[in-house]
């Protein structure tokens, strides 16, 4: 959560929620959480465990980029 | 039985120090579906409020105030806005104890000055989006 709460701080664009998991079992199964930390950025982009900044940008850029044709 | 032990406000005080302006701890609660965890949630919220004059907490119920939620666009108890001089979006929902909880802490000192600490290249990256990005970070308490 730590990126992705400053990414928000950084851009308007960006929002960070962080979801308690056992307390929110539907979110959690409905974005098939079998691990955590899981992050889901635009429910396009999807990893598990902790990126280094570089490429938990490059996920962000990848959850925006146009959809190829 | 307080959250906080003795240890951990003296190591939260200390992270404080770094606060830079004011912050509001917005908190959604809903009795009626959520109780138990509502009231644990708030009562974490007041408590690491207590440790800041600069810390303030409001607390809303989705269903009353209906306009507010809406406006933060919180629809889950109990839920947290962490909110500087504005609104960053940064959001909680859930009990944010175990690992989620140094995040917490790490969001208050941050929104309390508006800087996020990245790279200068990855603000140059985000400075440029055109389109909105939603991070959801899915954790569980240990």
């Amino acid at each position: 959560m730590r990126l992705a709460q400053h990414m928000a701080i950084a851009s308007d664009r960006v929002t960070a929620t962080a979801i308690e998991a056992t307390e929110f079992p539907d979110m959690a199964q409905a974005y098939q959480v079998s691990g955590v930390p899981k992050i889901v950025i635009n429910d396009r982009v999807e990893f598990m465990g902790a990126l280094p900044e570089s490429q938990f940008l490059d996920a962000v850029l990848q959850a925006v980029e146009p959809t190829k044709p | 039985m307080p959250f906080l032990a003795e240890r951990d406000q003296v190591a939260v005080r200390k992270e404080f120090v770094r606060i830079q302006g004011p912050v509001k701890l917005v908190v959604f609660s809903q009795e009626l579906v959520a109780g138990e965890l509502c009231r644990q949630n708030e009562q974490l919220v007041r408590e690491v409020a207590a440790l800041d004059d600069r810390i303030s907490v409001e607390v809303l119920n989705p269903v009353i105030d209906r306009e507010r939620a809406e406006a933060y666009d919180v629809e889950e108890v109990p839920a947290i806005v962490v909110e500087g001089a504005r609104d960053y979006g940064i959001r909680f929902l859930g009990i944010p104890g175990g690992y989620e909880f140094s995040n917490l802490i790490d969001s208050i000192i941050a929104v309390s000055s508006g800087e996020a600490t990245l790279s200068d290249a990855t603000k140059a990256s985000l400075a440029e989006l055109t389109d909105d990005v939603h991070i959801k970070v899915f954790s569980t308490p240990t």
